[in-house]
């Protein structure tokens, strides 16, 4: 049985197919202000690159922040349910997920059979999320993909005492214009996210393992700071951004 | 767009002094002062016996100690007075601790308090300051003493940087701000986002469904005076409210806010009738400086007795 | 007086507020604090007061969700999305047990979260 997945996030579309437990194909893009467009378009994408045609889609479910710019489909679960499932399918181990997005960040508490069991979540606050990381990369003129390297470069902890987005930028901005190193300024600055993320997930208790997906686990230099402050190891999912669309399609297969 | 640039430091940063014309200060017992040394603006405040002698607000320095200087060299122009003539001097604001000549720090906080009370008058039991990095509500009694207070200064969007950042997001001076948002047909709903980032993601696609920018600004002041409102009424709401900060320049805040309160802000003016009759300048700005300078003088008093 | 230490943001309103005229500077909620999030010393709003009182430190006053998280753990997920909350009766409940309110013999000390 074949089922598709669509994550509509606050920045990315994201797309699954998922064939008998496999991932057959996987596709994404900038949702922008067209997400349901967007989305037909990866559908086709991946449908094409997987050799199979639509008709062969036994039903979709949709999740992400965007669910309601989703075309027609027979599920819906919320990115809580969507990131449990996702991660206990690849990770049977898995007992605390965290989603780090673009816009926000949930923590979730499952058991083997991916049933989220507790949660917590940071939205509508720039600074609990990518959109955090992003201002500052940019402020840093640093490439998104390559800040969490750079950042893992640095030698020496510099604080950020601001707690917001639009704060911190311009204490990054003091920090460049006082020569202060690239790399220690983007340590600080993942640093400061996962300080964030650690202490909400406190709140429901870390059990390990710990798995990690969503945009910001690509930051290398972000999941450093979480393994500090968790004192534990974390796993991270080749695909960590399409883990949530993998959960809608799970849900879809179940439904 | 350099254009606006200057408009918006003009606003941010009017610089002003002020000698009382009526004051020989070498009669006067106790000479008291307050120092407010800001991240954007710093004043300097003395007083004579408690009278208001003078005062100087300009542009905050490279430093706290830098301004702190600037700001009494600047007051003291022209009065033949220097800090050594000073029997106590208070620092208050972000930079407090940083300032050589004072001989003790005081929160903004208690010092905008007993400075609001004493320029507006005992009737006034709450006040509003909101400037670039902060937005504070302070519930006074009729003596100045603090009673009930909240302070936010985690995030830009329950500031004026969040308003900053969005006018510049739509390309709207921030002097322009105000006037501009009631250039609507009717009110319309508040932005839902909160946070000034994602506001603005939510303001491009307003403008993209064909919003005037007008439009926009209306549902963004609207959103801002509502979070200015909840945190009034965590404090409570006791009549009479005034309000000091950037932010009293901003009618699309401040009549959104009024609006939603059910009462006006007190018009600026002094309560001493002398100060009225002669015509003394009444800069909302001072009020922390000359809360410190007061509380200079009761501790100069105190060390006296 | 009320001092509220906090703020609000997009993801929600977190206050301590401390009774400062209930307070009389024990320091019983640095001892039972995890966090380190209060200290006593001379009323930040009060300069004229004498007697010590309890209050926020700047350090975990912008961050005060963040570090008071771990004690928070009836903070329920029940009803789901991050706008969830404690039912009412439960959280006013929960509230008192939290260490530093407990802590306080004069009841000086609530959390608005």
């Amino acid at each position: 049985m074949i089922n598709a997945g669509i994550d509509i996030g606050g920045k990315e579309v994201k797309v699954v197919l998922l064939k008998d437990g496999e991932v057959i194909a996987r596709e994404k893009a900038m949702g922008g202000f067209e997400q349901g467009q967007v989305t037909e378009e990866l559908l086709e994408r991946a449908i094409k690159s997987a050799g199979i045609s639509k008709k062969d889609i036994a039903s979709t479910g949709v999740t992400g922040s965007g669910k309601k710019y989703a075309p027609p489909h027979e599920a819906e679960i919320t990115e809580i349910g969507a990131a449990a499932k996702g991660a206990a399918l690849l990770y049977p181990s898995a007992r605390t997920v965290i989603d780090s997005g673009a816009e926000d960040s949930r923590a979730i508490k499952c058991d083997e059979k991916g049933v989220a069991k507790d949660f917590t979540t940071n939205d509508k606050c720039a600074a609990g999320a990518g959109a955090f990381t992003e201002s500052m990369a940019r402020a840093l003129e640093i490439r998104l993909e390559e800040f969490g390297e750079i950042s893992l470069q640095s030698k020496k902890t510099v604080p950020i005492n601001a707690q917001c987005a639009v704060f911190a930028e311009s204490e990054v901005v003091s920090l460049i214009n006082s020569k202060t190193a690239k790399e220690d300024i983007a340590r600080a600055v993942n640093d400061a996210l996962a300080e964030r993320v650690v202490a909400m997930v406190k709140r429901i208790g870390v059990e390990k393992d710990v798995v990690v997906i969503g945009g910001m686990a690509k930051n290398v230099g972000y999941l450093d700071g979480l393994k500090r402050g968790f004192k534990m190891d974390v796993i991270v999912p080749e695909h960590p951004e399409f883990i949530g669309a993998l959960g809608a399609a799970i849900a879809a297969r179940e439904n | 767009m350099a254009e606006n640039t200057e408009k918006k430091e003009l606003w941010r940063w009017l610089e002003a002094r002020w000698t009382n014309p009526d004051i020989d200060w070498k009669q006067g017992k106790i000479v008291s002062a307050g120092i407010d040394v800001g991240s954007v603006s710093t004043q300097c405040v003395v007083m004579v016996d408690g009278d208001l002698y003078c005062y100087s607000s300009l542009r905050s320095g490279s430093g706290s100690v830098d301004s702190a200087w600037r700001g009494s060299n600047r007051a003291l122009e022209g009065t033949g007075m220097t800090v050594d003539d000073w029997h106590y001097c208070v620092g208050t604001g972000y930079g407090r601790v940083n300032v050589p000549m004072s001989k003790r720090a005081i929160t903004e906080i208690a010092c905008h308090g007993r400075g609001a009370n004493w320029m507006y008058g005992p009737q006034v039991k709450t006040i509003l300051d909101m400037g670039g990095q902060d937005c504070k509500v302070i519930r006074v009694d009729e003596k100045g003493k603090v009673t009930n207070f909240a302070m936010n200064d985690k995030c830009a969007a329950g500031a004026g940087r969040g308003m900053e950042v969005f006018a510049d997001f739509v390309g709207v001076s921030i002097n322009d701000v105000g006037d501009k948002s009631f250039e609507i047909d009717e009110e319309p709903k508040p932005v839902s986002s909160t946070c000034v980032i994602f506001a603005k993601s939510e303001a491009a696609g307003l403008l993209k469904e064909g919003w005037q920018v007008s439009k926009v600004l209306a549902a963004y002041c609207s959103a801002m005076a509502h979070r200015v409102w909840e945190l009034m009424v965590r404090v409570g709401i006791e009549p009479e409210l005034s309000i000091t900060g950037g932010i009293a320049k901003n009618r699309g805040v401040v009549e959104r806010l009024e609006k939603e309160i059910g009462m006006k802000f007190q018009e600026k003016k002094w309560h001493n009738p002398d100060y009225i009759k002669r015509n003394y300048p009444f800069d909302t700005q001072i009020a922390g400086a000359i809360g410190g300078a007061l509380f200079a003088k009761a501790l100069a008093e105190k060390g006296k007795a | 007086m009320l001092a509220n230490w906090g703020y609000q943001d997009g993801s929600g309103v977190y206050f301590i507020t401390i009774d400062t005229d209930k307070c009389n500077g024990c320091r019983e909620c640095i001892e039972a604090c995890p966090q380190r999030v209060f200290e006593v010393g001379e009323d930040p709003a009060d300069p004229l007061r004498e007697e010590p009182v309890a209050f926020v430190v700047d350090e975990q006053r912008r961050k005060l969700r963040f570090a008071c998280s771990p004690c928070k753990k009836y903070l329920t997920a029940e009803g789901g999305s991050a706008a969830s909350r404690t039912p009412a009766e439960l959280l006013a409940k929960e509230l008192k047990n939290l260490p530093c309110v407990a802590a306080c013999e004069r009841g000086a000390i609530t959390h608005s979260w």
